[in-house]
C-alpha cells in the first residue's frame, strides 16, 4: 500500500475513535477542555508510538519464534503497563515541564484500549516494522485531532441551552455521532 | 442468615440496575460502542464480559489479603488477562463465528474499565461469596445493555433481531444504524431517555 495513503487513512478514514471505536473511554471523560484534550492526546501519540515498536518486536522475535502466541495480550499489556511507567519517569527527570502538564493522564494511558489496540491490530493485520509504527503514530493523531475537536465543540454546549436529561454524557454521545457522520464523508479519500 | 440473603440480594440488583455499568456509570463504552451492531454479538460480548468479571472478581477477592498494595493494579491486571485468554481460546475452539466478529474487541476486555472498577472496588474489599455475586451482577446488567443496544441497531439498521427478519422485506433498512455513528447517537439517547424516566421518578417521589 502506499505509505502516503496510509497515513492519511489512519488519521481520517479510519479514524480510531469513529470508526473502529478504541479510546472511547477517555474520549468521554477528558474532553471537557480543549488544553487538558490537547495534553492527553499528546500523551497517547507518545505510548501509541513506542508501545506499537515495542510490541512488534516482542511479537516477533520473542513470541513467534518460541509459540507462545496465545501469550500475547498479556504480553503486550505488561509492555504497555511498563512503557507508561518508563515514560513518566523518563519525562519527570527530562522533561519536568511537559511531565506536569500530562500530569494524571499519563498512568491513565495503561488502560486505554487504543494502545492495547493498536498492538493487537498491527499483529492481526501482519504489518512490518515500519508499518506497525506508522500505524500507531498516525492512528494516535486522528485520536489527537478527534479528541481536540470533541472537546472544542463541548465547550461551546457549556453554554448552551439543551434538555436537563440531555446533560452530559448524552449530549456528548449525540455529537460523537455527529461527528463521525462527517467523518465518514473522508471515505471518498482514500 | 436473611438479613444476609438480602445484602446479598441488593448487591445483585445493584449491578443490574442501580448502578448499571453501562446506563448508571457510563464505563466500558468502546465495547457498547463497537459490538451492538447486532443483537447476537452484543449478548456474545456481554457474555465474554460476565464470564471474566465473574472469575476475576473471584481470585481478586480471594487473593485481597496477600496482594500488596503497591503493586495491586498489575496484580489484578494479570488476572484479569488470565481470564480473558481462557474465553478467547474457549471462544475460538467453539464459536469461531462470534470470534471473528467480536475481532480485536475480545482482547480488548482486558482493559475494559468496568472488570479493573469492580476488582478495586468492590472485589478487593469484600468476601469472595459477595464478590462473585457482584461480578454476575454487574455482567448481567452489562449484557442486558449490550443485547438491549444491539437490538434497537439491528431492527432499525437490518430489519431483523437475534438474525431473524421481523419487519419484512418491504422495510428499507437504515444502513446509518449498522455503521458507527448510528452507535453513538442510539446509545446518546437511549441515556438521555433513560435520564429523562429516572428524573421523572425522582420529581414523582418528591411530591
Amino acid at each position: 500500500m502506499n505509505i502516503w495513503l496510509f497515513m492519511i487513512s489512519c488519521v481520517l478514514t479510519n479514524n480510531f475513535i469513529f470508526s473502529k471505536f478504541l479510546g472511547c473511554c477517555p474520549f468521554l471523560g477528558v474532553s471537557s477542555k480543549v488544553e487538558t484534550a490537547a495534553s492527553m492526546g499528546i500523551a497517547v501519540t507518545f505510548v501509541m508510538t513506542i508501545a506499537s515498536l515495542f510490541a512488534y518486536m516482542v511479537n516477533t522475535w520473542v513470541l513467534v519464534p518460541l509459540q507462545l502466541e496465545y501469550m500475547q495480550t498479556i504480553a503486550f499489556i505488561l509492555i504497555i503497563a511498563s512503557l507508561v511507567q518508563f515514560v513518566e519517569m523518563f519525562l519527570k527527570k527530562a522533561m519536568p515541564a511537559l511531565y506536569s502538564a500530562l500530569g494524571i493522564y499519563l498512568p491513565l494511558i495503561t488502560t486505554n484500549c487504543a494502545v492495547l489496540g493498536v498492538a493487537t491490530l498491527n499483529v492481526k493485520e501482519g504489518y512490518n516494522l515500519l508499518f506497525s509504527v506508522l500505524n500507531g503514530t498516525f492512528s494516535a493523531l486522528g485520536f489527537l485531532l478527534a479528541i481536540v475537536l470533541m472537546a472544542g465543540v463541548r465547550e461551546r454546549l457549556e453554554s448552551s441551552k439543551i434538555p436537563e436529561c440531555m446533560k452530559g454524557f448524552p449530549i456528548s454521545l449525540v455529537t460523537a455521532g455527529l461527528m463521525a457522520i462527517a467523518f465518514m464523508g473522508f471515505n471518498g479519500l482514500v | 442468615m436473611s438479613e444476609k440473603k438480602a445484602n446479598l440480594g441488593k448487591v445483585f440488583m445493584n449491578g443490574v440496575i442501580t448502578e448499571n455499568p453501562t446506563f448508571r456509570l457510563v464505563l466500558g463504552t468502546c465495547p457498547t460502542l463497537a459490538v451492538t451492531t447486532s443483537a447476537i454479538n452484543g449478548a456474545g460480548m456481554g457474555a465474554a464480559a460476565t464470564f471474566v468479571l465473574l472469575g476475576s472478581n473471584i481470585v481478586i477477592s480471594a487473593l485481597r489479603k496477600v496482594i500488596p498494595d503497591k503493586v495491586r493494579i498489575p496484580c489484578f491486571i494479570v488476572v484479569i488477562c488470565m481470564f480473558v485468554t481462557i474465553i478467547q481460546l474457549v471462544m475460538q475452539a467453539f464459536l469461531p463465528s462470534l470470534y471473528e466478529s467480536l475481532g480485536i474487541f475480545l482482547p480488548l476486555i482486558v482493559v475494559n474499565c468496568i472488570i479493573l472498577g469492580r476488582a478495586e472496588a468492590f472485589a478487593s474489599k469484600n468476601p469472595v461469596v459477595a464478590s462473585a455475586v457482584d461480578g454476575i451482577g454487574m455482567g448481567l446488567g452489562f449484557t442486558l445493555a449490550l443485547t438491549l443496544i444491539g437490538c434497537i441497531r439491528e431492527l432499525a439498521g437490518n430489519g431483523s433481531i437475534f438474525g431473524i427478519n421481523v419487519l419484512g422485506t418491504a422495510y428499507q433498512p437504515m444502513l446509518l444504524m449498522i455503521l458507527p455513528a448510528g452507535g453513538f447517537l442510539v446509545y446518546g439517547l437511549l441515556l438521555g431517555i433513560i435520564n429523562a424516566l429516572t428524573n421523572r421518578k425522582k420529581g414523582a417521589a418528591k411530591a
